[in-house]
């Protein structure tokens, strides 16, 4: 009897957590669709409105082309650099291997703002413009681990005897990279992109200190929400941020059957 | 009985074969000929250097010493995409991602075999290895019986001048492990291709080999046919590594009966002629279902070993335990260990 009570209080519990918090996000998604301006409970009426309104607003689309921009350009850094990581860390052993995969890790655990505030005070000493480049330089800091988190679980779970398979069947090193080891990581280096993308696009606490007179999105945001202006705008924004993040991810985490596509480290 | 037979030509010739990992001598001094079509069998129990000797001998592993040929080419410091030698992993190692069709066309789309021609040689393999219709299924697909039988076409559709097979049998199930045992062996008779196989299974090694090299440490210690080693033994490793083996001392020479030599006397039988007989008490009594083994305590103090076949009543066991016996072997069937060693 109480066994049940028990079970029944957990399940409560569960769901309790979970509406608390889902329960905003889906209210964001219905105010971006509001027709009033005043964010008022319940809403009254479904519009279009402040989507157009939003997607005419030169400072809005100009805020997106740049974290569009900023995130593929982390992306690609990521991707070569932390699949390059990746394996030199599985193959070889070499004096400070652990040390150079603790780095690696590390901006992962490390809070945004030390990487920030270290950045900003590297590049102010160095003399280097903040720009999109430093922005991009900030956001790879922490995009490299997602790649090469995932490349490196799956080269740890990839049987070590198919690369002999294939030079026992007669390929030479390109061969057997192009026939066995891209294919067996393409999953794993898509869903790492995917991740390194969303990461890259939602960032607003090391994108604050590294960027200069731009404004990504959720930097556009965040100023809105200060001054208290143009919230209905802003619900249209953070609606289109959830879903460019959130479809990677899940694409991501298909690809990785689950588990895989971990943000933390890969375990040993 | 190092080399082959003079008379056939060499497949593979390893001489004086050295490899160490730091200060582990995996592979210690090893010479070896093998002819062309033969069944040739590394035999030896777990860390006596058969794998890797066979990674040595497809390139996987350079020698710190020595030479290995294959058909007459001096092989030692080709690599592995480059000899003609395919291998039949113990894990399988079937590409994952790839059809089992795929799977066994990969060797020879490597080496740019025209797709008429690879199609036609896949088939062929899929048939030998009695999978014709699976050809569209993934590896994750098959059972580790047909798992294996992909592995071994996929290696054979190559024609290799030495086929090497690393415990292929291991991962399988007793009755799926003999069932292999004889197949394999029809397989190779019927492409006629040189097979280097590697066991620790004394009885698979007996079954199918034309000859067979018993590892130790590093070391060959008798290279031969299975008669040969079984019967003849050279070293007392051998003779207890393969079957059971009886070791005695009698006049200072040592020298081993095998159990199913040994004849258990009834009580009051007189010595048949010729034969050396001994008396001791049955110890134990093992029932083993073919055949029943008698462990037999002799009164100079050692334990032998005998064996029957379960032809008699079942009651049989209870009449030895306990028991006085005599035994009774021909000196024709002991054998006298190498005094080397
Ligand atoms: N890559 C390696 N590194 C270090 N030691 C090894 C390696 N491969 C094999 N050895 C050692 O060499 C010896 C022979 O191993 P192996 O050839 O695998 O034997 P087997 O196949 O007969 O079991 C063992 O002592 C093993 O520990
Ligand atoms: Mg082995």
């Amino acid at each position: 009897m109480s066994e049940t009570l028990t079970r029944f209080a957990l399940r409560a519990w569960v769901a309790l957590v979970l509406l608390f918090l889902f329960i905003p996000i889906v209210v964001i998604f219905l105010y971006a669709f509001n027709s009033s301006k005043i964010e008022a409970w319940p809403i009254e009426g479904f519009s279009m409105r402040w989507i157009n309104v939003t997607l005419s607003d030169a400072e809005v689309v100009s805020a997106i082309r740049l974290s569009v921009e900023v995130a593929l350009v982390t992306t690609l850094l990521a991707l070569i650099l932390g699949s390059c990581a990746a394996f030199a860390i599985h193959r070889t052993t070499f004096f400070g291997r652990d040390a150079i995969n603790f780095l690696l890790v590390l901006p992962l655990a490390l809070p945004g703002i030390i990487t920030g505030v270290a950045l900003h005070a590297f590049f102010d000493y160095s003399g280097i413009l903040l720009s999109v480049a430093t922005i991009v330089v900030g956001h790879t800091t922490f995009c490299i681990v997602v790649v090469y988190n995932n490349v490196l679980a799956r080269l740890r779970r990839t049987q070590g005897s198919l690369i002999e398979a294939a030079m026992d069947l007669g390929a030479n090193g390109f061969q057997t990279f192009k026939d066995i080891t891209l294919p067996l990581l393409s999953t794993a280096i898509i869903a790492g992109a995917m991740l390194a993308f969303a990461l890259s696009f939602d960032e607003i606490i090391v994108t604050t200190f590294t960027a200069g007179a731009q404004n990504t999105l959720p930097i556009w945001i965040f100023a809105q929400i200060r001054n208290g202006q143009r919230l209905p705008e802003v619900n249209v924004v953070v609606s289109l941020v959830i879903l460019v993040t959130i479809i990677p991810v899940l694409i991501a985490a298909r690809l990785t059957g689950g588990g895989g596509a971990s943000r933390v480290p890969a375990a040993k | 009985m190092i080399d082959g037979d003079p008379a056939k030509k060499a497949a593979l010739k390893v001489l004086g074969v050295r490899k160490s990992y730091g200060p582990v001598v995996a592979v210690a001094g090893i010479d070896l000929v093998v002819d062309e079509g033969e069944f040739f069998t590394l035999l030896g129990p777990s860390g006596s250097g058969k794998t890797t000797l066979l990674r040595l001998i497809a390139g996987f592993e350079r020698p710190d010493a020595g030479r290995i040929e294959l058909g007459g080419r001096d092989v030692t410091s080709v690599p592995p995409y480059l000899r003609d030698t395919n291998t039949v992993f113990q894990d399988y190692a079937l590409f994952p991602h790839m059809s089992v069709a795929e799977n066994i066309a990969y060797g020879l789309r490597v080496k740019h075999v025209s797709r008429q021609e690879r199609e036609k040689r896949v088939q062929r393999a899929l048939e030998m290895v009695r999978l014709t219709n699976l050809g569209g299924r993934r590896p994750n697909q098959l059972s580790g019986g047909q798992r294996q039988r992909v592995a071994l076409a996929r290696a054979v559709v190559n024609e290799p001048e030495v086929l090497l097979l690393d415990e292929p049998l291991g991962a399988l199930d007793l009755k799926l492990r003999q069932e292999m045992q004889i197949e394999l062996k029809q397989i190779q008779k019927e492409v006629g291709i040189t097979f280097v196989y590697v066991t620790h299974d004394q009885e698979e090694a007996l079954t199918m080999s034309d000859r067979v090299a018993v590892m130790a440490n590093g070391q060959i210690e008798q290279v031969g046919s299975p008669v040969e080693v079984y019967e003849r033994p050279a070293t007392e490793f051998v003779a207890g590594f393969i079957g059971i083996s009886n070791v005695l001392v009698r006049d200072g020479v040592r020298f081993v009966v095998r159990p199913e030599k040994i004849r258990m006397l009834s009580e009051g039988e007189p010595a048949p002629p010729g034969m050396v007989v001994e008396s001791g008490e049955v110890e134990e009594v093992i029932y083993v279902g073919m055949s029943t083994r008698y462990v037999v305590r002799l009164e100079r103090g050692e334990h032998l070993v005998a064996v029957r076949q379960n032809m008699d009543a079942l009651g049989d066991a209870e009449r030895f335990e306990g028991r006085p016996v005599r035994l009774a072997w021909t000196a024709d069937h002991t054998f006298v260990l190498d005094k080397r060693r």
